[in-house]
């Protein structure tokens, strides 16, 4: 077992494993951000649940753990995958038929999400738990970093912002309508009955989980109009 | 029919190779594509010229041995073919066809458009084959065998070791052609004793001889003239891992 990682199939493994990871904290998000929608209180109980406290902290460790593989191991295939294909470019190369777009640019699609990562980590979790992480009462919006609430509707106010975290989701959307069949196949859970299947079922949870990201953000952004 | 072929020539596997323009006129619409190369070839050989060499043998789809990615696909514009079984029909007159030789790492070019595919050769003695006692040749359809096992096996087995899927991947994965050939095997009696040991032996062979990493793109079974399934692979994943795990 020791060197099952340094083969291709371990070292998808560790792709498959990381990225159902990430779906499953995607999906418990998704689902507490859809508290604030209906109320600010309910919602800011769980911001200070997950404060900063000792689970709190593990879990955001092993979070971004979880993402620094993911994203490490991305690199390492892509890689290894660009010398395998060879110096020289098919001068001449048709798409095939049936082969989705998204699969071919899981890596493009992943950087997009790195980069919207990115901008939402400074927009929250730096203003939020880092904040508290450093003992201080109040972060670079001068807000409380447990005034969750009022920090989103703040940013969702700013239809700039609604836009960008638009683009962010749709990006994750073609990441994950590829990403989980393909976990699920990695690991040797597929066969011709069941690839229907979960391609279906793939669609529909990319759907469910950046649908109830994209409701949020606009929800919040017509409940700050009105 | 007249074409205008853009053909890769390389003289030998450390030459640099470039694209060279010819036409051929005059072609039966029923010529098939290797045969509109002869014809080629036998003009250029009159001319005094060097003909171009590719890859050929049974001429029938059944042999693996004819390769070429033609207008940007493997085997060519048909679908569930070989490039042997092309037949010029498929294209229009006065065309313009590209014509180029798999392209990957593990298959380096040789002359031409021929490619050293001997890396699946080394591939199948790592573990493409039974090594356990077997007896002597029973009676047909004394050992049962259920007949979603022997389809299964047989869809497999069809695989000629082309390396369309190799050529057409775009990580140069040869996923496909080793899943085909642990599958064919892992659904027979005799052969499946041994179907973790060979998944194991044959993907450590693969990774050894510098193809890539499956990344499920599907590309392979939409080019492979035999159409075989990625479901397939998915098995292999699944007796890889568990080979792997048990160790
Ligand atoms: C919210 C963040 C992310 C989630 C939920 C996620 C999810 C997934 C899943 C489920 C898979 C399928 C694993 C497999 O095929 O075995 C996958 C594959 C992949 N991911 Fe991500 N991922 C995320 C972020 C990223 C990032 C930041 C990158 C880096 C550029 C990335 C690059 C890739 C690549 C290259 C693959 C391999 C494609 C394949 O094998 O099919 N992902 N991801
Ligand atoms: S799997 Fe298909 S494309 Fe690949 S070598 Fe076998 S027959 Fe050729
Ligand atoms: S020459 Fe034998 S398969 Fe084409």
């Amino acid at each position: 077992m020791a060197n099952i990682f340094t083969s291709s199939i371990g070292k998808k493994l560790i792709m498959s494993i990381t990225g159902a990871f990430l779906v499953l904290f995607l999906t418990f998000h998704m689902l507490m951000n859809g508290a604030l929608v209906f109320s600010d209180e309910a919602y800011d109980a769980i911001v200070n649940f997950l404060g900063a406290n000792w689970y709190a902290l593990i879990g955001t460790v092993i979070l971004a753990a979880g993402v620094v593989i993911h994203f490490i191991y991305a690199i390492i295939l892509t890689l290894q995958n660009r010398r395998a294909r060879g110096k020289i470019r098919y001068a001449e190369a048709k798409r095939e038929p049936n082969v989705e777009w998204t699969s071919k640019n899981m890596f493009v699609l992943g950087l997009v999400v790195i980069c919207g990562l990115l901008l939402h980590l400074y927009n929250f979790w730096y203003n939020m738990q880092w904040t508290e992480i450093m003992g201080e009462h109040t972060n670079s919006l001068g807000m409380g970093p447990k005034d969750g609430a009022v920090m989103v509707r703040d940013l969702f106010s700013h239809l700039g912002y609604v836009i960008v975290y638009l683009v962010w989701l749709v990006g994750i959307w073609f990441h994950l309508t590829h990403g989980v069949w393909s976990m699920l196949h990695t690991v040797g859970w597929n066969s011709k009955v069941w690839m229907k299947r979960l391609r279906c079922i793939s669609y529909i949870l990319a759907t469910l989980i950046v649908g109830g990201f994209a409701l949020t953000v606009i929800i919040i952004y017509i409940q700050g109009l009105m | 029919m007249n074409f205008k072929l853009k053909i890769w020539r390389q003289p030998d596997a450390k030459s640099k190779g470039r694209f060279e323009t010819y036409e051929v006129t005059d072609i039966s619409a029923d010529t098939s594509f290797l045969e509109m190369l002869d014809i080629l070839n036998n003009k250029l050989i009159h001319e005094g010229k060097d003909p171009v060499a590719f890859d050929h043998d049974c001429r029938e789809g059944i042999c693996g041995m004819c390769s070429l990615h033609i207008n940007g696909e493997a085997h060519g514009p048909d679908t569930e073919i070989t490039t042997c079984q092309l037949h010029m029909r498929k294209f229009h007159d006065g065309d313009t066809i590209t014509i180029e030789p798999w392209r990957s790492a593990a298959f380096p070019v040789i002359k031409d458009l021929v490619v050293e595919r001997s890396a699946f050769d080394k591939i199948l003695q790592a573990g493409g084959f039974i090594s356990v006692n077997t007896g002597g040749v029973p009676d047909g359809n004394t050992i049962p065998i259920s007949h979603d096992d022997a389809e299964e096996s047989m869809d497999a087995a069809a695989c000629i070791g082309c390396g369309a899927c190799v050529a057409t991947c775009k990580n140069g994965s040869a996923m496909l052609f080793v899943a085909a050939r642990v599958s064919s095997l892992a659904k027979l009696p005799q052969g499946k004793v041994e179907t973790l040991r060979r998944a194991n032996a044959m993907i450590s062979k693969m990774d050894e001889l510098g193809f890539g990493n499956c990344t499920n793109t599907r590309a392979c079974e939409a080019e492979c003239p035999k159409a075989i399934s990625i479901s397939h692979i998915a098995r292999l994943n699944r007796k890889f891992l568990i080979s792997r795990f048990k160790n």
